[in-house]
């Protein structure tokens, strides 16, 4: 369906375009120099955003001193010099890559995928349900959005510590130095919360109605009707649950003290000590950016309707 | 809006592997106790990122493990960057390892604040090591460390020559005056970026460990050490202003970069500067960048001779470790003459004692490394033994940064007194 409108507007876009003579369309186009001045500034911010990624991806195949003596001429960004691949050999020698990488992949995945069921729920009962005490509910939930999550780091790891966790091997006491606590304090998010609420009062409540009237329970309003037709909402919290996740540092830093389950952001330490190995760390960085940018490129429309939707920068 | 047929596939795909991957992320893992049950031991270092320095300890360890059977010491090795952060979260939530190695200066605050338990019983091994690299407080010892570092002048033979600068000894340090008028001439010479780096760029412990030795040259130092009561007159007092004039003068004049390049070491090498202000630990790569014409040169005599930062990585044990006696028995075990020498040796660091030193490479009689060994023993200063050192050492930061910012001298160092000493104070002195 959205297919069709889609080539319908484009199909309209060309009659417009062809049927409006020259010299009229002529007056709609920004005069040569405020194009060129705008192309200019686009490059320009290309450049600004794109060259420290260049500089990053040329320097992994760089030797130490080189990538230094390079700094200040454009040889920085070029792939020049003694070109080889040994920063990535040194990478896989100096820490275990794929476990971090695979940690990062499971403690991501799973917190964006029950990020979502859990504060879609949370959203759908403020919005939808319409119980008493809902909107002082949804206030106090806002409320938290100011609380940085410095502030809760530490009584954050008392509690990890202190709670049980019923796992496949019975009940053992305090989450430290697991999964679970790099995945759970993630999963509910006030802002999440926020954004599915904001949503989800934006599709007809009539549409509940009629599910209602054929017999449908507030469970099957949510899965059948609200969240089909929610995927730009589920999008925007998919990507701003994940780029966060995906560069946690502080928290693991904290609650976790085994190698095994460290994800891939602490693993840029392990490459300043005191003689600090750039090209390393250029490699390192390179292979722990590659899927965040090959997401962004899948998904480049969404990323910029989740900023645009949300106010989020960064 | 509806869902297209693709995002429901990923949905549903993501969903799917979602619920494995949650089952397994629950299953692995578990808590990595604080050992000392059942005979095992954990054991925690800063090393992860530094293979040779594990090595080394992971073979003292497999030594020991196959020496008896009652014990087994499990090593558990973090990022040096993070691992004070990881230490005090897990002191904060009870879960200290057993064993753990700890920066020298910090040993003060960690034993005064109940994470660390005083090596027993060890006096007479610790009595050959250097001073420097024992941790004590309230007279007790808390740790040991295999090693000490040495901060040193790292120039070349050929560029003092060329510009006439005389090469200064242990014995006959550079001046004051030498020492200005050297690095004068050098930047008079145009050939250098740099006369002189001593790596600004470096952050956190860096800054008290390099500077407080240039103030404590000049006649002042970071805090009064009778009763480590006060900094008035120590860190305020008229040498020290003149330390902190002085060390502002080095960017006004030009000598020295406001802010160094992120490797400074690595410009010294590539040619952008004439002389590094650093530690023994880029002897390694200056020297198979410019062989026999490195020079490691002793600081300069600022006033009360010259000074350098002593104490480094060190040992010890944890006050909630359940099997104090085990964990002691492994720290006996591992303070043998042998593993100072293989852990300096792995390290290129100065060994703690003087029977390791012979054996060690370098270090022996005459050996090309001696020369630390000497600056380690006549000019290291530990920087000042008391729990309020890492509050100390934040301050003198902040206010050394301002001072080469341009902040007046007097009124920063005059703060930062006030600072230190309400610390001291409302901690009650530590007492």
């Amino acid at each position: 369906m959205s297919a069709t409108v889609t080539t319908g507007t484009e199909g309209l876009a060309h009659v417009a375009e062809t049927a409006v003579p020259e010299q009229h369309r002529g007056g709609d186009r920004p005069h040569p120099a405020r194009h060129a001045l705008g192309l200019l500034l686009r490059i320009v911010l290309c450049l600004v955003f794109g060259l420290p990624l260049v500089f990053m991806v040329v320097s992994s195949f760089k030797p130490d001193l080189q990538i230094f003596d390079d700094l200040g001429s454009f040889k920085a960004f070029m792939p020049t010099g003694d070109i080889s691949t040994a920063n990535y050999t040194g990478v896989f020698g100096r820490v275990p890559f794929a476990q971090f990488m695979m940690n990062s992949v499971v403690i991501t995945v799973v917190t964006v995928v029950l990020g979502i069921v859990v504060n879609s729920m949370a959203a759908f009962a403020l919005s939808r349900i319409g119980f008493r005490g809902a909107g002082a509910v949804l206030g106090i939930i806002l409320a938290t959005l100011i609380v940085p999550f410095e502030t809760l780091a530490l009584p954050l790891l008392w509690w990890s510590n202190q709670l049980p966790f019923l796992g496949p091997d019975g009940i053992s006491q305090g989450w430290l130095d697991t999964y679970q606590v790099q995945i759970i304090p993630f999963i509910a998010n006030a802002f999440s919360i926020f954004l599915f609420y904001q949503y989800f009062d934006s599709i007809p409540k009539e549409l509940d109605e009629a599910a209602k009237v054929d017999g449908a329970g507030w469970f099957r309003i949510y899965r059948s009707i609200v969240m089909p037709l929610s995927g730009p909402a589920i999008a925007t919290v998919a990507i701003l649950t994940f780029l966060p996740m995906w560069n946690q540092y502080l928290w693991p830093l904290m609650a976790v003290q085994t190698e095994e389950l460290r994800p891939v952001m602490v693993g840029i330490d392990y490459f300043k000590q005191l003689n600090t190995s750039w090209g390393q760390i250029m490699a390192y960085a390179t292979m722990i950016t590659a899927p965040v940018l090959v997401l962004f490129v899948a998904f480049q429309r969404s990323f910029i309707n989740s900023i645009a939707s949300s106010g989020v920068k960064g | 809006m509806k869902l297209t047929p693709t995002t429901k596939r990923v949905a549903v795909g993501l969903l799917a592997a979602a619920l494995p991957l949650s089952m397994a992320a629950c299953t692995k893992g578990g808590s990595s106790s604080s050992g000392g049950a059942g005979g095992e031991l954990t054991m925690w270092t800063h090393n992860a990122g530094n293979k040779a320095e594990l090595a080394a300890i992971t073979a003292i360890v497999n030594d020991y493990n196959k020496s008896q059977s009652k014990y087994k010491v499990k090593i558990q090795a973090f990022p040096q960057d993070s691992y004070n952060q990881s230490v005090v979260a897990a002191a904060a939530s009870k879960k200290l390892p057993c064993i753990l190695d700890i920066d020298g200066p910090n040993v003060p605050n960690w034993a005064w604040a109940g994470y660390l338990a005083p090596l027993d019983g060890l006096d007479a091994t610790l009595s050959k090591y250097l001073p420097t690299v024992l941790g004590k407080w309230d007279n007790k010892t808390y740790s040991y460390g295999y090693y000490d570092v040495a901060l040193v002048m790292v120039t070349r033979k050929t560029i003092l020559d060329k510009y006439g600068i005389r090469v200064p000894t242990t014995d006959s340090p550079w001046t004051k005056d030498e020492f200005n008028a050297a690095l004068k001439k050098i930047k008079a010479s145009g050939d250098f970026q740099n006369p002189l780096d001593i790596a600004t760029s470096f952050t956190g412990e860096w800054w008290p460990y390099a500077y407080s030795p240039m103030l404590q040259s000049f006649g002042g130092d970071l805090i009064n050490r009778d009763g480590y009561k006060t900094a008035e007159g120590s860190l305020n007092g008229p040498k020290a202003v003149e330390w902190a004039t002085w060390f502002r003068s080095l960017v006004t004049d030009g000598l020295v970069p406001l802010k160094s390049g992120a490797d400074p070491a690595k410009d010294f090498i590539n040619g952008k500067s004439a002389m590094l202000y650093n530690g023994t630990w880029t002897a390694v790569d200056t020297r198979k960048a410019f062989g026999k014409d490195t020079l490691f040169l002793p600081p300069p005599d600022l006033g009360t001779g010259p000074k350098i930062g002593g104490g480094s990585w060190q040992w010890g044990i944890s006050q909630n470790c359940s099997d104090q006696a085990g964990a002691l028995d492994y720290m006996k075990f591992a303070a043998q003459d042998k593993y100072v020498a293989s852990v300096a040796r792995d390290t290129n660091n100065i060994p703690a004692t003087d029977a390791a030193a012979a054996q060690v490479k370098g270090y022996e009689k005459g050996g090309e490394n001696e020369v630390f060994l000497d600056y380690a023993k006549k000019f290291a200063v530990l920087r000042p033994v008391t729990p309020g050192y890492p509050f100390i050492a934040t301050e003198f930061t902040k206010t050394a940064q301002d001072i080469l910012n341009g902040a007046d001298p007097k009124q920063a160092l005059d703060q930062a007194v006030k600072n230190i000493d309400a610390n001291q104070k409302s901690n009650g002195y530590f007492q």
